[in-house]
């Protein structure tokens, strides 16, 4: 119990006794594991879009102007016996047009430009597996009467690389300023152990135990790696509630939403990782600072 | 005790080993100096004994244990049953003669309880009664190697070793920290002591081990210096 309380006060201590230092080294951690909730929600986020999206996603297979009701009739059947396909639905000329006109209803002009029946007929086709998309294409691309065959999905993977690039980003500023915050933490431990040496030198003459020298530079650093995903996590919190809830909601609207739960799942993933990686750091630079 | 088994150190870089096939043995309660001139490697037999380094070849036996062979991370224990003091004092200095013994105590997790009992017992014993709240630097010489006999002591250890204790002193504290260490020895603790002090080692006529280039040349019952 005493021993505990030493080590504490130990830690303590440490801490302010080169705060400048602490404070550099809290930042950089925050930054660091704050990018790293950022990425993995990000993550979760990428993932959640993808199962949403897709399910809902389809294959438009558009028709010539000049399809005959034979050309048409012949491919409704072979995709309704397509083993590929789950679902078939025929959109006419009509159907177009009014789904036009609602989508781009804040756009008069742009309504009043198109005429009914110029818009062509289409399949809208919902795959077993949308990634068989390519088998669908390369099968019906010949076929009489099919003006041209979009895959929607390629529009929407378009949207996942970028918000995978920016993840793949924000991964890349996390480990930069990963190495930056183990330097730090390296070096602090150096200071504080270099600081203490004289004690050292005494506790391990006369006999105090490994764990007990090294436990106060440990937890020093992991106190502080916990301090910075604190703040982290604020800085997380602050992002979630002020500007995806706040000035960039229509965006996000857009997006499927960020769940609270999401980012409170964060908290033990930063205060893991600042802890473990710090408490690793400390210990592996006392190896070879201390050599108890 | 203490038994050194064919003992050769060489240090890393060095041309010619600093002990050399040495063996040596000391019983239970033995006042034992080990003399020779500077790098014979006198010092050396020290660190072996706290398992500072460990010897290229050989045995080194302390309290009935192998301990070359030790686990690292079972010497801290083993160095409890041994107290140590150095020409240097090696006190820290923003603590009082006081905290500085209970400080060894502490770290090897005594209650404060204890420290309250033992520490000003031994502070007595040393000579150093009423100057338990005195930094370092308002004591003498004399009064800090006291400080530091302390430390080493306060655990009751079995070994006290002493490396040139008194190299820093001059002649009348030195005699005066010899009659100290002479009093811990009589408690039965086993006392090793590294010199090149010949006033010492000729007025209390204890044994004598003379070591040169690494060798044993002489190890003498109640020997003198030269």
């Amino acid at each position: 119990m005493q021993r505990l309380k030493y080590v504490l006060s130990e830690v303590m201590v440490g801490l302010w006794r080169n705060v400048t230092m602490t404070i550099a080294m809290i930042i950089t951690m925050a930054v660091s594991l704050a990018m790293l909730g950022a990425s993995g929600l990000m993550y979760m986020q990428v993932d959640s879009m993808k199962t949403f999206y897709y399910k809902n996603i389809e294959v438009a297979i558009f028709l010539d102007a000049e399809v005959t009701d034979a050309q048409r009739s012949e491919l409704e059947t072979q995709l309704k016996g397509d083993p590929l396909v789950r679902e078939v639905i025929y959109e006419s000329k009509q159907q177009a047009y009014e789904k036009f006109k609602t989508m781009y209803a804040d756009a008069p002009d742009l309504v009043n430009a198109v005429k009914e029946g110029q818009l062509p007929e289409s399949f809208r086709v919902r795959l077993k597996d949308p990634e068989q998309f390519k088998q669908i294409f390369d099968k019906y691309e010949n076929t009489e009467g099919i003006e041209t065959i979009v895959d929607q999905r390629r529009l929407l993977d378009k949207i996942f690389n970028i918000l995978g690039s920016v993840q793949n980003m924000a991964l890349a500023a996390a480990s930069v300023m990963a190495i930056a915050a183990l330097l730090l933490v390296g070096n602090t431990i150096q200071v504080a152990a270099y600081s203490k040496r004289r004690e050292v030198a005494v506790m391990k003459l006369v006999g105090a135990s490994n764990w007990f020298i090294q436990a106060p530079f440990v937890l020093e650093a992991v106190v502080a790696g916990l301090i910075g995903s604190i703040i982290a996590f604020a800085g997380l919190a602050a992002f979630k509630g002020f500007l995806l809830d706040g000035s960039l909601r229509d965006l996000t609207d857009l997006l499927t939403r960020l769940s609270w739960g999401d980012v409170l799942l964060m908290f033990p993933l930063m205060a893991g990782v600042g802890g473990l990686v710090s408490a690793v750091t400390a210990w592996v630079t006392l190896r070879f600072y201390l050599r108890v | 005790m203490i038994q050194l088994e064919n003992v050769t150190k060489t240090y890393p870089k060095a041309s010619r080993p600093s002990l050399d096939q040495v063996s040596c043995g000391i019983e239970k309660g033995e006042f034992v100096f080990f003399i020779g001139p500077s790098g014979s490697g006198k010092s050396t037999i020290i660190k072996l004994l706290l398992h500072e380094v460990t010897p290229n070849q050989g045995k080194v036996v302390v309290n009935g244990r192998e301990i070359t062979s030790m686990r690292s991370w079972k010497i801290p224990h083993f160095r409890r049953s041994i107290g140590c003091v150095f020409q240097d004092f090696r006190l820290l200095p923003n603590r009082t003669a006081y905290e500085n013994v209970a400080f060894a105590l502490e770290v090897i997790g005594k209650t404060k309880a204890v420290a309250r009992r033992v520490v000003p017992e031994v502070l007595e014993l040393v000579g150093l009664g009423g100057k338990e709240h005195r930094y370092p630097h308002e004591l003498s010489g004399g009064e800090q190697q006291r400080v530091a006999v302390a430390r080493a002591f306060v655990n009751r250890p079995l070994i006290l070793l002493a490396d040139e204790p008194t190299g820093n002193l001059d002649p009348d504290t030195s005699i005066e920290i010899m009659r100290l260490l002479d009093r811990i020895n009589r408690t039965g603790t086993t006392v090793v002591m590294v010199t090149h002090d010949s006033n010492i080692v000729n007025q209390m006529r204890r044994r004598v081990v003379e070591i040169e280039s690494g060798r044993i040349v002489r190890d003498q019952a109640r020997g003198v210096y030269g």
